[in-house]
């Protein structure tokens, strides 16, 4: 007999002889990111970055004025055109703000279930664990993807209130009309969104090794913090490419015309690997758990 | 389903086997060797006292924790390698209710029964409400998990494990919490559930109620299995004994001796003395694991044979009673007397 907990085999030749039909494979899908965005505590994170946009844009309003070159790129822009509260905004969380609200989601993942014990019921009804997993990494992407544009739209939104909008002059020099600016816009939420989905395959893996959410998410948070600090030492450039959060702050060159997409790709690749790496490990470690809590 | 027609499901033997099933954490040896025999159709009492293994065997039985060693198989199939075909017929409560406290009862159900892909989504709703009402939470549907009592939480968790049509029950300590009135509805349902071809295994260390409700039972003492078989079995391999009131202790004991029976110091009261001899368990021994001294009578010895021989000595017999020993003083035999915790 095999002592270790087999993965579940979609689609295999003993699946079909089961005498229950197979009904509703997405239907745990839909309810995990019910629970997910059901709950009070997603909507306090996402009030929370929803507040950054706010909080620059009202502080540079009521201010007489920001003087050129200083605080955040992009921050002297606001007062001619609203938009850039929404660009400030992005650049701003990108290294803390987002990486912070990633690790609770990805880190509660599955501990979360495993200190509620709700785990259990889940493998018992069953749930199927490499299913769970797979539908947890979802949701926590899903979240990667809903964070950077609530902090978008809410920009955009605080911004428009304001500020006046204009067209907006790109990096290279460029000028595109506000509706092609709010397409750049998506295309940068787009671009911290992938640039989260390796941390938040980081969070999925630290998260199958405890039954204490808090630990997965503040490790996962840490995790992030110590690549962006490695990032900056140069005594480890040769480490540089590999860190995960090397292109974090390259969507810049989504405000080019045309779009470089070279980090874009590069960003991916890297993610990817991530994906890759921790994913088998999540893999490895979950499907032979013991679920004792 | 017709409580008497054959399922054709059940094509095999036993619901719940185990071979040698073993869980080892670290050093300790929580569950022991352990070779568990449950009958279709049975109400199983897994009983012991806390820390015997009850709940670590039923992690390995559902497929949470793996063994170290040992086999399982449930309702013919082996786990956990086939728990996709096993897990949707089994309803389960392990080691007691958890629900997400920040959903309502009724949401908690849904969610569960829908992180399975063998129920019917069409169907859910009504399968909540029915669960729901089996349990007595109807009017408690909407209200958020983490306003509930303790109680009405274990309820919900027995609603749980009823959301679907189930072959088998696995249920852990499921009056746990439970008021008089909840221990009685939970006995009932177990009872008509049962009666309606549903096999329920039921861990508890409360006697009385396994002995209220169920058809067999096992008993765990220090994660290892130390009596197994229907509970009249279980019974009976209790050792009887006579209990004899009379003046003339002293023939009394040299008959009874004769018999081969040994009786210890009597006891002295008005109207002579109570002697106490224990008897040679009946014929038919189940198969259970007993002390050897219990099975070193001599033979059968029917109790009017030992009036006879008594009376025909001259003893004066003024109170003669067999006593079986009741099923709490051969669970307090079989897993010790102490308070304390095995490990
Ligand atoms: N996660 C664990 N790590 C180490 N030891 C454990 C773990 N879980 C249980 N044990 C040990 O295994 C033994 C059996 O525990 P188990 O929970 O199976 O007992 P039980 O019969 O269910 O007791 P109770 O009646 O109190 O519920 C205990 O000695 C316990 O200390
Ligand atoms: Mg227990």
């Amino acid at each position: 007999m095999p002592s270790s907990i087999p993965a579940d085999i979609p689609g295999s030749a003993r699946t079909q002889k089961v005498a229950v039909p197979r009904w509703s494979g997405l239907s745990l899908m839909q309810s995990e990111l019910k629970v997910l965005f059901g709950r009070r505590r997603t909507w306090a994170l996402l009030l929370a970055l929803a507040a950054i946009p706010i909080l620059i844009a009202v502080a540079v309003r009521l201010s007489s004025g920001v003087p050129s070159g200083r605080g955040p790129a992009f921050l002297d822009r606001i007062t001619q055109n609203g938009l850039f509260v929404a660009f400030t905004a992005m650049l701003v969380s990108v290294p803390l703000f987002l990486p912070l609200t990633v690790g609770v989601v990805a880190g509660d993942t599955i501990a979360g279930e495993a200190n509620m014990g709700t785990l259990r019921y889940l493998l018992v009804a069953p749930a199927g664990r490499v299913r769970l997993l797979l539908v947890k990494y979802a949701a926590a992407l899903a979240f990667c993807i809903v964070a950077p544009l609530t902090v978008a739209l809410a920009g955009a939104a605080i911004g428009a209130a304001l500020f006046p909008v204009g067209p907006v002059t790109l990096l290279s020099g460029d000028v595109i009309q506000p509706p092609e600016a709010a397409v750049r816009m998506l295309l940068i939420a787009a671009y911290m969104a992938v640039s989260l989905a390796g941390l938040s395959a980081i969070g999925l893996f630290l998260s199958t090794l405890t039954v204490v959410p808090v630990g997965a998410m503040a490790a996962t948070v840490v995790v992030s913090v110590v690549s962006q600090i490695a990032d900056q030492l140069p005594q480890l450039e040769w480490l540089h490419p590999w860190l995960f959060s090397h292109y974090w702050l390259g969507f810049g060159d989504m405000l080019r015309q045309p779009v470089l997409w070279d980090s874009f790709a590069s960003n991916a690749l890297l993610q990817a690997g991530y994906i890759a790496v921790f994913g088998a490990s999540a893999y490895a470690r979950f499907t032979t758990k013991d679920v004792l809590s | 389903m017709n409580p008497g027609s054959p399922d054709p499901k059940k094509r095999y033997g036993l619901t719940i086997e185990t071979h040698g099933l073993t869980k080892k954490f670290g050093h300790q040896v929580a569950v022991d060797g352990v070779d568990l025999a449950v009958p279709p159709g049975s109400v199983f009492g897994f009983l012991g006292p806390n820390g015997s293994g009850k709940t670590t065997t039923i992690r390995m039985l559902l497929g949470l924790a793996s063994a170290s060693s040992g086999t399982v198989n449930l309702l013919g199939m082996e786990m956990p390698g086939r728990f996709h075909e096993v897990l949707p017929r089994v309803g389960a409560l392990v080691e007691g209710p958890a629900f997400y406290p920040f959903l309502s009862g009724a949401a908690n159900l849904h969610r569960l029964d829908a992180a399975t892909r063998h129920t019917v989504p069409a169907t859910r709703g009504a399968r909540v409400e029915r669960a729901l009402d089996q349990v007595g939470l109807a009017h408690a549907a909407n209200k958020r998990v983490h306003a509930y009592s303790l109680g009405m939480k274990q309820r919900l968790g027995i609603a749980n494990a009823l959301l679907s049509h189930r072959d088998l029950l696995v249920l852990d300590e499921p009056t746990n919490g439970l008021d008089p009135q909840g221990t009685r509805e939970v006995r009932h349902l177990v009872r008509s559930l049962a009666h309606n071809g549903t096999t329920v295994f039921v861990s508890s260390h409360l006697l009385a109620e396994v002995d209220q409700m169920c058809t067999h039972a096992a008993v765990m003492s220090n994660g290892k299995l130390v009596a197994q078989g229907s509970l009249a079995d279980l019974r009976r391999t209790g050792s009887a004994r006579v209990r004899l009131l009379t003046p003339d202790g002293g023939q009394a004991r040299t008959v009874l001796a004769g018999l081969g029976l040994d009786c210890g110091a009597g006891d002295a009261q008005a109207g002579g003395e109570t002697l106490l001899a224990a008897l040679a368990p009946a014929s038919g021994a189940p198969s259970t694991r007993t002390d050897a001294s219990q099975q070193a009578g001599s033979g059968e010895i029917l109790a009017e044979d030992i009036v006879a021989r008594l009376v025909a000595a001259g003893v004066r017999v003024r109170g003669f009673a067999v006593e079986r020993e009741s099923l709490e003083d051969r669970f307090v035999a079989l897993t010790g007397e102490g308070f304390d915790v095995a490990q």
